[in-house]
């Protein structure tokens, strides 16, 4: 079958003209976003100076997601303290439990999964709630009566997440070490001095615990600022709050894992080799 | 729900937040096992260092006395400079050997100190005179196999590897 020239030339200019706009489209949602940002930590004064709207805030991102938080932490450390006593125990290494529960909990499980775990919970709560207001021309209704939505609304939001996240993942990682304590040691048998002290000996307040916190509050900015953009940007219909919730959910796990190996790559190869 | 159970709850929720780090810190970590407050530093000069890292454990008698700083290379006697900090609260003589061992087969590598009979104490930015490099594992076999083949000479059971004298 001969194809005539013209035809091959104009489907291969119209596959580079949608790939063409994607991008752009990407490029300007990622430049929106980050003017967002801007303005939102610029117009943050109301939230910090009226502290009670981002306390109820906290109360809405933190204290509502602690019980998931808490009972995850709490099996994860469990599981991770079963298995890893299976694969230590055959190297007579069952002592080191403490330091492998301890240091994948507070390096990486602890930030990441309070961090994916917020994101559900709280980021789609947080993209729904504000989607629904502009959808109900709430956000429209305050601009009218000359209040800023963005510093009413937004930033109370953003500052209750930011404030939220490094809280939920230490309190997940403390969970963890108790839950792998609950399991090594009362359940297995593990010698409960040699749990502590090897991981005292082996867990680094720098390295280790505050890089751990950094992460978190990486991820606590990265995931509430993607929930309220996705909720501000939302088309104002029924499905186009449900999708920017979907969005909010996917695009925050994305970008934790992803950040999450950079930040990996840029603590804990440079600092372990010295 | 009202104003001021909502405040009791975030002021719990952020007190146990706080209270979790605090817990990482001092019961997992080992901020409060040793204060970098109280130390003094001591050098010793290496002649190969092995597999030591900084942060590894300063050990006398077992017990952990402090931790290694830093490890350079010094260019002009090509040794390993190592500088130690040890707890303000243990004391040595100032003729105390400092050895590089490992604890363990596989496992890492500590500096183990000795100590001597002299009177005088070690005081900060003292260097240590009597140091013992790490093994390295390649020279032992090395070193073992020439006392082999040595030995074989000396029998006479097997050629040497050298021409005969």
């Amino acid at each position: 079958m001969i194809v005539p020239r013209e035809k091959i030339v104009q489907q291969l200019r119209e596959r580079l003209e949608r790939l063409g706009s994607r991008v752009t489209s990407i490029v300007w949602r990622l430049g929106f976003a980050s003017r967002f940002l801007y303005y939102l930590v610029m117009h943050s004064g109301t939230a910090l100076r009226r502290f009670r709207l981002t306390v109820a805030e906290v109360y809405f991102a933190g204290v509502l997601s602690l019980v998931i938080i808490l009972v995850s932490g709490l099996f994860v450390g469990m599981v991770l303290a079963l298995q890893g006593y299976e694969t230590l125990q055959r190297f007579g290494a069952s002592e080191s439990l403490g330091v492998l529960v301890a240091l994948s909990l507070v390096r990486e499980l602890g930030p990441v999964v309070a961090g994916l775990l917020f994101a559900s919970r709280a980021g789609s709560a947080i993209t729904a709630e504000i989607g629904l207001m502009k959808a109900t021309e709430q956000l429209s209704a305050m601009e009218m009566m000359a209040v800023d939505p963005v510093a009413r609304v937004v930033a109370p939001r953003f500052w209750g997440g930011v404030i939220s996240m490094p809280l939920l993942a230490a309190l997940f990682s403390a969970m963890g070490i108790f839950g792998g304590y609950l399991v090594g040691v009362q359940l297995i048998g593990v010698d409960a001095g040699a749990f502590w002290s090897q991981m005292q000996a082996a867990v680094d307040l720098r390295n280790d615990i505050m890089n751990g916190v950094i992460k978190s509050v990486v991820f606590g900015i990265a995931v509430t600022w993607i929930a309220v953009f996705e909720g501000y940007d939302a088309p104002p219909t029924a499905e186009g709050v449900s999708r920017a919730t979907t969005r909010t959910v996917v695009t925050s796990s994305l970008a934790i894992l992803a950040l999450d190996f950079v930040l990996t790559a840029l603590m804990f190869t440079g600092g372990n080799t010295k | 729900m009202n104003r001021s159970a909502i405040d009791l709850w975030v002021g719990v929720f952020v007190v146990t937040g706080i209270a979790a780090l605090l817990f990482l810190a001092l019961k997992v970590g080992n901020l409060a096992t040793f204060s970098s407050g109280q130390a003094y530093q001591v050098f010793a000069k290496f002649a190969n260092i092995g597999g030591l890292k900084a942060r590894a454990p300063i050990k006398s008698a077992g017990v952990v006395v402090g931790r290694v700083a830093s490890i350079r290379f010094d260019n002009e006697s090509y040794e390993a400079i190592v500088e130690m900090n040890l707890d303000a609260q243990y004391q040595f003589p100032r003729d105390t050997t400092a050895k590089i061992l490992t604890s363990g087969i596989l496992g890492e590598q500590y500096v183990g100190l000795e100590a001597g009979g002299d009177g005088v104490m070690l005081k900060s930015g003292d260097r240590l005179r009597l140091t013992q490099s790490a093994v390295v594992l390649e020279n032992l076999i090395s070193q073992f196999l020439f006392s082999k083949a040595s030995e074989a000479k000396d029998t006479g059971k097997e050629p040497a590897k050298e021409p005969a004298k």
